[in-house]
Formats: C-alpha cells, structure tokens, sequence
C-alpha cells in the first residue's frame, strides 16, 4: 500500500531528474570533467568560492543533486531488474537504489549547509 | 493449492544483446550509472572548494588522473546519449499546446439515456498543439542558455 502512494513520486523524480541531467550536465562535465581538470581553462579559486557558497547557488546545487541521484536510482532499478531478469529481487534492488540516492542526498545536505 | 499458474515464456538475460535497438535502449538506461557518478563527482568537488584552496587544487589533481579523464569522457559520451534521447521522449510523454482556442470538431460520445447507452453528437476542442519537432528544438534551445549561463558563472 505504501509502495502504491510513494510510486508516483518516484517517477516525478525520475522525470524531474531526467529534464535536469539533460539540462545541466553535458556543459558541467565538459567544463568540470575535462576542460578544467585537463588545464585548457583556469578559473580564479576565488571566484568559485564566491559562486558556491552563494546560497542561491547552494539551494540550486541541493536541488540537482537530490534530482539526479533519485533519477539515476529510479532508472538504475528498472535496468537492474529488467535487463537482467531479476524480477524475484525487485525488493533488495529497489531497498538499495532508493536507500543509496537517500544516503547521498543526505550527503550533498551537509555538503551544501557546510560550504 | 499455490501461486496461480500463468505461463510466462522464459526470456533470456542477455536479450538486449539480440537487436541494435534493444542495445541502444539499455545503453540509454545505463546513462542513469554516469548521472549517479557525476553527482558524486560535483558533490566532492563543492566539498573540496569549501575547504579552501589548496583542498580545491588536490581535487583538480585527482580528476585529473587518467582514469578519472577516461571515466568522465564515458561519462560525457552517455550524457550526450541521454540528452539526445531525453529531447525526443518529451514531445511522446507530454502534449504542449500553444495558447488559445484551439478549433472545435463536431464528435461522437455516448451517453446513458434512461438506463441505455446511446450514441450522441457532440463537439470538443482540439488543436493548438505544438508540433514536436518545436517542442524539441526549444530544448536544444534551454540547453544552450543553461550551458552559456553556467559558462558565464563559472568564468
């Protein structure tokens, strides 16, 4: 009965996820994932400091990460139990997706608080 | 005396790989792996820049090691594929209509007269809805101001 009323939810993450992950990450890895870390851009440490700790940006990063990490635990759940043919574990998987997008949501609400 | 008794036909656990496109659907799932992973990433990185310079520039240090850059261009190549495959499902999962009034068509329904269904004429409201390729070009299109707004922020 729970499972019924919380389902719903669940796919309004997913898709809320889904529309946030198209949006935002192929700019944040190139930018984060290769340019910078590759050294072909140099952004001033200060400047990022004052970006993040910008309580907008926090509220916004809060709300990316918690989006797509439950996306990520909705999809990787179904391909678990689809892809593989796993029906018969369907409750473990799910306990472990959702309890992981959970931990790390929580995670990324001290991250944010503690800048 | 047990469960009830359908029949189920037994399908294999490597059924994705017998067509392309059952192949390119769970290459599309498995994007949701890189989602998870890149959250993790930025969640470390805003970690490290709140903990000041010098923890920032261990960070850079370690996405900077081979096997973070091989990860994160995998990464790259399933984000792209899930944008992509995300724009066009969009238009499929929601109607857009434009504002206004639409056209109204003449339809049928029925309609229970004293306790009998019977066929009557009525009239609904259709059109005004936005063609898909629109609905997916002004995604290309948000895609392109969030990408220029992050550029503009982190620069």
């Amino acid at each position: 009965m729970t499972k019924r009323r919380i389902e719903p939810l669940l796919w309004l993450l997913f898709s809320g996820g889904g529309v946030v992950s198209a949006v935002f990450l192929p700019i944040l890895v190139i930018l984060f994932g290769l340019a910078i870390p590759l050294g072909l851009l140099q952004p001033n440490y200060n400047h990022l400091y004052a970006v993040v700790s910008h309580w907008l940006t926090r509220l916004v990063l809060l709300g990316l990460f918690v989006l797509m990490l439950f996306h990520a635990a909705h999809r990787f759940r179904f391909t678990l139990q689809d892809g593989l043919q796993l029906r018969r574990l369907e409750a473990p998987i799910a306990v472990l997706c959702y309890g992981g997008a959970l931990v790390g949501s929580l995670a990324a609400l001290l991250i944010v608080l503690t800048i | 005396m047990s469960a009830p008794t359908t029949y189920r036909q037994p399908v294999s656990r490597l059924w994705w790989l017998k067509k392309r496109t059952y192949l390119l659907f769970v290459l599309r799932e498995l994007s949701s792996v890189f989602v998870a992973w890149f959250a993790v990433f930025l969640m470390i990185m805003v970690y490290a820049i709140g903990r000041g310079e010098a923890s920032y520039q261990n960070f850079v240090n370690w996405a900077a090691s081979p096997v973070v850059i091989v990860i994160n261009i995998v990464a790259l190549a399933f984000l792209v594929l899930h944008t992509a495959t995300w724009f066009v499902l969009t238009p499929q999962a929601m109607v857009v209509r434009a504002p206004g009034r639409g056209r109204q068509v003449p339809a049928m329904k029925e309609v229970r007269v004293a306790g009998r269904t019977v066929p009557a004429a009525t009239v609904i409201r259709v059109g005004n809805r936005v063609p898909s390729g629109l609905v997916i070009a002004s995604q290309y299109a948000a895609l392109a101001v969030v990408s220029a707004f992050v550029i503009w922020l982190v620069l």
